[in-house]
């Protein structure tokens, strides 16, 4: 027999979500594919640029609905993104859309130069991110990209964390006039939002106040940080929970706030623990003079485990009984 | 071994690969038994590697760019018994090295592959070390024709035939297909002869299921000086009816009644080769 795919939730997280009142949405990768496709049908001059990908992004309605909006490159991600700047530099709504391990890799001369350095209003979508592709290994997983996007001067840096988040990132990105990166995975993903929640890039929402742990985490892992803070409720912790869909600009308000008003902070990213939002936290911290018992959760230097991607997510205490165990042995 | 036991394994193989992606749920299908025959004729006629000499500095260099089609790569490895055939119910197991690209974790995969475009390049490097050192081995890659499209493999087709490396062979798996479609439509690379040709490799066509041919065009360099491609005419998910010729098999991963299916339509086929 096949063996079934591992659930990202034990039980008792699935019990904490529903505490929470936290409602099962559908990918944000789909989230993404109807907003796009609902924004070009408004927009003619929105176009897609697609590299084989256009059934891994979601994208094939959109390709049947709109085909003179979409431009297929073939498998070819450094062509990708100079097509998709081309475009953006004359006029065009353009989104290269790739799978993120391919976008950020291949093509990151084409990102540095023909995207941020010639600074046009391109769109790059990082799909399947993270360890979205699980047991598909290394060559597959981008855990490097907020690292490497962060070291390149003018790009917007956004990893939405639920339906919600993802809709927003893609109208402000259909609106930005600088080049914009967004990345999610291609698992459903709770709702994490309050219906009248704002959303403003470079601003943190904060999902939970509390003054003991602070977790700030960012896409597809800020559920596991919010339903930790359900659980450490039971041993008297009051945790805050801060969604930084923005990683570029980063919200060092919020952080140093978080930093300053608890006595310990947990960053929590799907992405190498070097040079991703932990260490971006780290800085923002320590130059402020901000010190505090401090984790960052990610992934370690090492060849990731292989697995699906809530077998690697377990493996590494990303989930919510392995970040409350991370905030009692912070604290103790 | 003769072409008719060499096809009697390939279709076990095609089994054990279907078994495989069954099991792990995950896999690239379309494109592992249209390779297959391929790789059928390379570990059991031409490489010179085996579990005992795969450590030997001199054996054959195999990169399989295309690494997407590991789970055929692990069908015949295990067959060839670099690992043992239990292993492949492993594969994208939690802690499993059998991820779902090839990867040096495993005996006798030389590199890791999966994403496209890498396989050439790394065979020039591997072809140029064997010329410094006046080596005798032959290297070989297998690229899918949609890979084609990534530009590296242009910029390699131009070194190898600068450096005149005719211990280089390059294997095209031209099946037509790739994941949104056909090749022809998502981005035409056709004449593909003429293009290796005009980038001054010697080309062989040849049809990917014959053994005879592959055999032939695979057993030697095709000309002194000069690269070989070999363009192997194959059928995406050949072998199996319903998969044949059908974009979504790419990675699709059968059912339980599929697989039924699938194993029945090779059983008769294994009893077809073994009455004539
Ligand atoms: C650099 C890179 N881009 C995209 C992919 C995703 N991908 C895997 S297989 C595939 C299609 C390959 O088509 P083709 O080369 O024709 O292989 P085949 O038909 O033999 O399976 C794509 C786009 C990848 N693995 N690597
Ligand atoms: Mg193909």
């Amino acid at each position: 027999m096949s063996a079934p795919a591992p659930s990202m939730f034990t039980p008792a997280a699935k019990a904490m979500a529903e505490k929470l009142g936290l409602k099962m949405g559908r990918a944000n990768l789909d989230e993404f594919a109807a907003t796009l496709e609902e924004l070009a049908k408004a927009n003619p001059n929105i176009v897609a640029v697609t590299s084989d990908s256009r059934g891994s992004g979601k994208l094939a309605p959109f390709g049947k609905a709109l085909p003179k909006q979409i431009v297929e490159v073939g498998i070819a991600e450094q062509n990708l993104v100079g097509i998709t700047a081309g475009l953006a530099a004359c006029g065009k709504k353009s989104f290269g859309v790739s799978p993120g391990c391919f976008l950020t890799a291949r093509s990151l001369e084409q990102i540095k130069n023909d995207v941020c350095y010639s600074d046009v209003p391109a769109v790059l979508i990082g799909i399947s991110s993270g360890v979205s592709y699980g047991a598909l290994g290394t060559t597959h997983h981008s855990l490097h990209d907020l690292a490497v996007l962060r070291a390149i001067n003018n790009i917007t840096i956004l990893v939405p964390a639920d339906n919600f988040e993802t809709r927003e990132a893609i109208l402000f990105a259909a609106k930005a006039t600088k080049p914009v990166f967004v990345r999610f995975g291609k698992a459903a993903m709770f709702g994490l939002h309050k219906p009248d929640t704002k959303f403003e890039v470079g601003k943190a929402v904060q999902l939970r106040d509390g003054n003991n742990v602070a977790f700030i985490a960012t896409g597809e892992t800020v559920v596991h940080a919010l339903l930790a803070a359900g659980q450490l409720v039971e041993r008297g912790l009051n945790c805050r929970v801060l969604s930084m869909h923005t990683i570029k600009p980063l919200d060092t308000e919020a952080i140093l706030k978080a930093g300053r008003e608890c006595r310990a902070v947990i960053t929590v990213e799907e992405h190498m623990v070097n040079g991703g939002l932990g260490e971006a936290c780290a800085a923002a911290l320590m130059q402020a003079g901000v010190s505090k018992p401090f984790r960052i959760v990610g992934f370690p230097d090492e060849e990731t485990v292989p697995g699906a991607q809530a077998d690697i997510f377990r493996h590494y205490g990303i989930s919510m009984e392995g970040l409350s165990e991370t905030a009692l042995q912070l604290l103790k | 071994m003769t072409d008719r036991e060499l096809q009697l394994k390939a279709v076990h193989l095609r089994k054990k690969t279907l078994e495989a992606i069954y099991e792990a749920g995950a896999g690239h299908t379309g494109g592992g038994l249209s390779c297959l025959d391929i790789l059928n004729v390379l570990y059991n006629r031409v490489l010179n590697v085996s579990p005992e000499t795969f450590s030997s500095p001199t054996r054959d260099r195999y990169v399989q760019s295309k690494g997407h089609s590991v789970e055929a790569l692990y069908a015949v490895l295990a067959d060839r018994g670099f690992f043992p055939e239990a292993d492949l119910k492993t594969i994208c197991h939690y802690q499993s090295h059998y991820v779902g690209h090839p990867t040096r974790h495993i005996p006798g995969i030389e590199m890791n592959t999966g994403a496209l475009g890498h396989g050439l390049p790394i065979c020039i490097g591997m072809a140029l070390a064997a010329k410094m050192d006046g080596a005798k081995f032959r290297v070989f890659t297998l690229l899918g024709d949609g890979e084609l499209a990534e530009g590296s493999n242009w910029e390699a087709a131009l070194a190898a035939a600068h450096y005149k490396l005719d211990n280089l062979t390059a294997i095209i798996d031209h099946n037509t297909l790739q994941i949104t479609g056909h090749t022809r439509d998502v981005m035409s690379n056709e004449p593909l002869d003429e293009k290796w040709r005009a980038f001054g490799w010697a080309v062989k066509v040849v049809n990917g299921h014959d053994y005879a041919a592959l055999t032939e065009a695979l057993s030697k360099p095709a000309e002194l000086g000069k690269p070989t491609c070999v363009i192997a005419n194959t059928t995406k998910g050949r072998g199996v009816s319903f998969m044949e010729n059908v974009a979504k098999w790419h990675h699709g991963v059968p059912s339980e009644a599929e697989l039924k299916q699938a194993l029945a339509e090779l059983d008769a086929a294994e009893a077809k080769l073994k009455e004539g």
